[in-house]
């Protein structure tokens, strides 16, 4: 039996790829661009919510989105971690993020310009997130899977006080309930493009799902997302940006309006709002903690040096 | 970056009676650095009591490749398991 055969009977059955097993190589240049992919976005996206730590409203929210940025920076440790096993170091994963090579979610290319941003990133964001990481914990490469069931432990939590912060705003003052639907607003289409392409648009989608590292299609996990949220938004008492939002009786599913695909790929190739100004804390934080990583080496070789001359 | 921080496999036991169980893995210049990165990346919920850590480079691991011939020593061995032996119903506490 060929080792592409033998590679495929597993997964057909189920049995995860472990990384010394034998796989294809495609199946490794996706997974590493994936998982590395999704590293980056858990680091970069760190930057847009760290942006409201110093101005959280209370010592409560100041503890808790603290703790949830720690919580994105773990995430992302475990992802190079897994990425790692497929033979790709973490220094160049890093230097294709710093180079633009590689990309991370386009979400965190948007500007968190008030308070409800919190909010609307913990249910919108994460809540889309979540909607596509629970299908990756039956991921057909073990250490990926495994990594994603740790993070969606932890995921649950985020969409949750999102949507804490925006119920509170919303029993609030005209003022806090206008800048809760304003939240919304912006980070509505930007949510619901988080899934990719349309599925007759996402060419690799095929063999992703032939080699089980993907598991519904991109429109699938999209319509699930929108039928979830369209029901979540009216205990907020707030609206949803989509006028043509409409049940269909025969789908079972809500009919939605046109996505507006020139934006997204604008946002992509790097015009959105915020993508220079991302990139550049992530090359500026690299390049001045380099002397920490250098010192806490020397240190290591130091104190190693002198347990072997004793 | 001259020198990277080697990379270290974290075993963490969940609870006092447990066995340690591996995590995943993390990088660090040394060990103490090792053990307070997975006390951070790895117990932000109280998920340990206990933390090992050994570089990467000195765990050896079997061949998968070889995996059949390497376990089929046991494979034709049922008698090692209780089930094995017929033993009337009517035989209690055993």
């Amino acid at each position: 039996m060929s080792f592409e055969k033998t590679f495929q009977d597993k997964v057909d059955q189920d049995i995860r790829i472990e990384p010394k097993d034998w796989m294809p190589d495609a199946y490794r240049k996706t997974l590493i661009r994936q998982i590395s992919q999704h590293a980056h976005s858990e680091i970069v996206g760190m930057l847009p919510e760290a942006n409201w730590i110093t101005r959280a409203p209370s010592l409560k929210r100041k503890a808790t989105l603290i703790a949830k940025v720690q919580d994105e920076a773990g995430h992302g440790l475990y992802l190079y971690s897994a990425a790692e096993t497929l033979g790709i170091s973490r220094d160049e994963m890093l230097g294709q993020l710093h180079s633009g090579k590689t990309k991370y979610s386009s979400i965190f290319n948007y500007p968190t310009i008030t308070w409800a941003d919190m909010g609307a990133i913990g249910w919108l964001v994460d809540g889309a997130a979540i909607m596509n990481q629970v299908p990756l914990c039956r991921a057909s490469f073990g250490p990926y899977a495994r990594a994603m069931v740790r993070i969606c432990k932890e995921e649950s939590f985020h969409q949750r006080q999102g949507f804490e912060i925006l119920l509170v705003l919303s029993k609030g003052s005209e003022a806090q309930r206008r800048m809760c639907q304003d939240a919304i607003d912006r980070w509505w289409w930007p949510s619901v493009m988080m899934f990719g392409p349309n599925d007759d648009a996402s060419p690799n989608s095929e063999l992703s799902m032939r080699w089980k590292i993907k598991r519904f299609s991109n429109d699938e996990l999209r319509q699930k997302f929108i039928d979830v949220c369209v029901e979540q938004v009216k205990l907020l008492g707030m609206t949803l940006p989509d006028p043509d939002l409409k049940w269909n009786e025969e789908k079972q599913h809500y009919d939605f309006g046109p996505i507006d695909w020139e934006e997204f790929k604008n946002v992509i190739s790097g015009n959105g709002p915020c993508n220079k100004e991302r990139l550049a804390a992530r090359v500026q934080a690299h390049e001045e903690g380099a002397w920490v990583r250098e010192a806490a080496m020397a240190h290591a070789e130091k104190k190693n040096k002198e347990k072997n001359a004793a | 970056m001259q020198h990277n921080w080697p990379l270290w496999e974290i075993f963490i036991r969940s609870k006092q009676g447990l066995d340690h169980k591996h995590v995943g893995s993390l990088h660090a210049a040394d060990a103490e650095m090792a053990i307070e990165n997975a006390r951070d990346v790895y117990t932000r919920r109280m998920e340990g009591v206990s933390i090992w850590v050994v570089e990467s480079k000195y765990v050896h691991a079997s061949n998968p490749d070889d995996a059949g011939a390497f376990y089929d020593p046991a494979n034709d061995k049922v008698y090692r398991h209780p089930t094995f032996y017929d033993l009337p119903d009517e035989l209690k506490h055993m």
